[in-house]
């Protein structure tokens, strides 16, 4: 179905309380599962939050990440939407050499790619980019002949379009 | 009505039907312990070390059928429990641990005897709790107790800092559970089952292998109307033993690394594997991707996480495995296989994996041999982990149901001491053998005092060997017999021990006096340990070394002599 070592988008509802993370992230160690990307935050709903994780994997091991997931108690609905028609974004800050010979360059690439300059320096502009991950890696990569300093990068979040969708750990059949 | 932490908590685990607890008291958990004479209905077991808690309660769980339940302290209390909450964890029983925990307003700090328990059993219990207000006491309790026994059962530690069990509150309302993301599927899929149904239908050499999964659900007349309506064999994993009595034509034995030959060989050249309530552990499976090729695999479990974790299936089912053969069993077919019957009698010919040597050497095996026939497969039998282990499963016949309790999946030596006292706690009318292996029992021996002071007639049998045997078995076969670490040369003198404690002690050195101290122990009101001095270096056959599948069997050379 897949082929190995691609990357999948896996999104949680999860009960906001103290530890949840640690229960997850003690998971994904302890059978071993590679997770590219991770975010979190408060959902629609108080008391619940969202995760969304890129794990690098077959199908196989997707599905076990999900089948693992839902075991956990807190965890209350995931979904594994990689195959959906999915908007996934993630937002990076990005400070990059510069000074007043590329600025003009630099501010150019920038507008290209939807892109802000949030801060500027003598020496350094900062950067705030939002898109897929493939954007966001592209202009990192453009920016690296100027010197890139530091990148900070959210992780991917992720919501399928339209409504709805089948949860990939619920019961197998 | 006000009450306090302490209180509360009884009062939870009474409403649960909780009435044993196995413990120690110390500083953190004081103020519950100075509670309990307001509740005699709570039995406490005072044990000698926590890790006899955690697995005394482990074996009362297993024979019960309620979660069992375990007091600690904090610190070190709290992690000698470990190897028993890992142990029922990976032998799905359900546990209710509660530890004490230092003041809520020192936490965080390094305190004296302060460990970060819910942090350190995070990835070997089905859930855990730290409950910082006594407010909350009676419904994690109640939680705590649906966790653990429901779905696929494990243990939960519930810990409560020392302030929260002084803390008077408001204790009046019904405790709830709130669980939102927690709710096992019992009922398996319908299209499913009939598929499954087609399937055992048309299948002409059908397998069943029944897991520890039979027990937990007692499945036990569903599995056999499955088996007898439609003739198919019964194989059960190592947990899975006494699921199925096995004086029944039906029975097949047990597959695996130590498994017996046709039953291994049943499960390669079947078309047809019936998986209950099981979970395709290595020590079956062998090299997993050459594992039972020939078949079709029906897999029916209530963890959806096992279903094809380790071996693809063609039908999976999730769901409560009674649930799920109650639906299934009135839509297969009435069907009859002579042909595959009669192959595995012929398995069991050429493959005669029970067969003793002929020898007046003692044999660990003919302990276990007399302590069934003796006991006519009516006992409970409890182990530690190793040969002897493997010798038990092999020859012993169990015929009561729910009657072999073993540490498969941690491997927890030791197990069969403070198990074996669980289980006589859980069921005092029972007859219960501990097999032990004199490695093991030295773990754990200090249960000793325990079942003095309970009254507990535990029968002991070690199986002294004076090796760490299944340990030296590997020496032997994969290190060229170079035993390092495994010779136990220092061992105590059993009986002499034994009578330390008050127990009544006997020696056998002798294959003719096995029997006679076998009767001796069954006609004593009271513990008996027999210390059986048995062969040094017989091994476990058959044996499919690791990650290697049934065409690599090592079976026994009966026609040698039994050792050098």
């Amino acid at each position: 179905m897949s082929s190995f070592s691609e990357k999948h988008t896996i999104t949680a509802l999860v009960e906001d309380r103290p530890g949840v993370l640690n229960r997850i992230s003690s998971m994904f160690r302890r059978r071993g599962y590679n997770i590219s990307s991770l975010a979190v935050g408060q959902s629609e709903t108080s008391g619940l939050s969202r995760m969304t994780f890129v794990v690098q994997g077959d199908t196989k091991t997707v599905e076990m990440v999900a089948k693992n997931l839902n075991k956990l108690v807190e965890v209350i609905k995931v979904l594994d939407i990689s195959d959906e028609n999915a908007v996934s974004r993630e937002l990076a800050l990005i400070r990059v050499n510069s000074d007043v010979s590329n600025r003009g360059e630099i501010m150019q690439i920038v507008e290209i790619f939807r892109a802000k300059i949030v801060d500027v320096s003598k020496d350094t502009l900062m950067v705030e980019v939002t898109g897929d991950e493939d954007k966001v890696d592209s202009l990192v990569d453009l920016l690296a002949t100027f010197g890139v300093h530091e990148v900070m990068r959210t992780g991917t979040v992720a919501m399928s379009r339209g409504v709805a969708f089948e949860s990939l750990s619920g019961p197998e059949n | 009505m006000i009450k306090k932490g302490s209180q509360i908590v009884c009062e939870s685990l009474l409403r649960e039907g909780c009435d044993v607890v196995f413990g120690i008291p110390g500083g953190a958990i004081l103020p519950l312990y100075q509670t309990l004479p307001e509740y005699p209905e709570l039995r406490h077991i005072l044990v000698r070390h926590e890790q006899g808690a955690s697995l005394a309660a482990d074996a009362y769980a297993r024979i019960t059928g309620k979660p069992g339940v375990a007091f600690a302290t904090s610190g070190p209390g709290a992690t000698n429990l470990v190897t028993g909450i890992a142990s029922a964890q990976m032998d799905s029983v359900p546990l209710v641990i509660v530890t004490g925990q230092v003041n809520s307003w020192t936490l965080g700090t390094d305190a004296f005897q302060e460990t970060d328990i819910t942090g350190i059993t995070l990835p070997i219990t089905k859930h855990n709790f730290l409950v910082m207000d006594a407010r909350d006491i009676a419904d994690t309790i109640k939680e705590a107790f649906y966790i653990a026994n429901s779905g696929r059962p494990g243990p939960v530690l519930v810990d409560i800092p020392r302030d929260a069990f002084i803390q008077q509150v408001d204790y009046s309302d019904e405790p709830s559970i709130d669980l939102p993301g927690y709710s096992p599927s019992i009922k398996g899929n319908n299209r499913q089952i009939k598929r499954a149904a087609k399937l055992i239908s048309q299948a002409e050499k059908p397998v069943i292998i029944a897991g520890h999964g039979i027990i937990i659900s007692k499945a036990y007349d569903e599995l056999r109307n499955l088996a007898e309506k439609a003739q198919i064999p019964v194989i059960t994993t190592l947990l899975g033993i006494s699921c199925f009595p096995e004086d029944h034509v039906l029975w097949t034995g047990w597959p695996g690394m130590h498994g017996m030959a046709y039953s291994s060989l049943a499960l390669d050249e079947a078309d047809l594997i019936i998986a209950l309530g099981m979970r395709f552990d290595d020590r079956i499976t062998g090299n997993p991707q050459k594992f039972a090729v020939n078949s079709r695999k029906i897999h029916i479990d209530i963890d959806p996480s096992e279903i094809g974790k380790n071996i693809s299936v063609d039908v999976p089912i999730v769901g409560d495995v009674k649930e799920i053969l109650l639906e299934l069993n009135p839509i297969i077919e009435e069907s009859v296989h002579p042909e595959w019957l009669k192959r595995i009698d012929q398995l069991k010919i050429e493959h005669p994996s029970l067969k003793l040597p002929q020898t007046d050497k003692l044999l660990a095996r003919q302990v276990i041999k007399d302590i069934s026939e003796i006991t006519d497969g009516q006992a409970t039998l409890v182990t530690g982990v190793g040969q002897h282990q493997m010798w038990a499963a092999q020859h012993y016949r169990f015929k009561k149901l729910c009657s072999f309790l073993t540490s498969g999946g941690s491997g927890t030596m030791g197990y069969e001491v403070p198990a074996a006292m669980g289980a006589q706690v859980a069921d005092p009318d029972a007859t219960v053998w501990s097999i032990c292996g004199d490695g093991g029992f030295q773990m754990t021996m200090s249960e000793l005092a325990t079942i003095v002071e309970n009254r507990l007639p535990v029968k002991f049998a070690i199986l002294n060997n004076g090796f760490l045997g299944m340990v030296r078995q590997w020496q032997e076969i994969f290190f060229e017999s170079s035993y390092v670490s495994t010779g136990y040369s220092g061992n105590p003198d059993f009986v002499k021990l034994a009578e330390a404690y008050g127990i009544k002690g006997i020696r056998v050195t002798d294959k003719t006096q096995v029997k006679p101290a076998i009767t001796e122990a069954m006609d004593h009101d009271g513990p008996v340990l027999i210390d059986f001095i048995v062969e040094q270096e017989d091994n476990v056959y058959p044996m499919i070394p690791s990650g290697m599948t049934v065409n690599e069997i090592i079976e026994e050379n009966l026609d040698q002599k039994v050792t050098s």
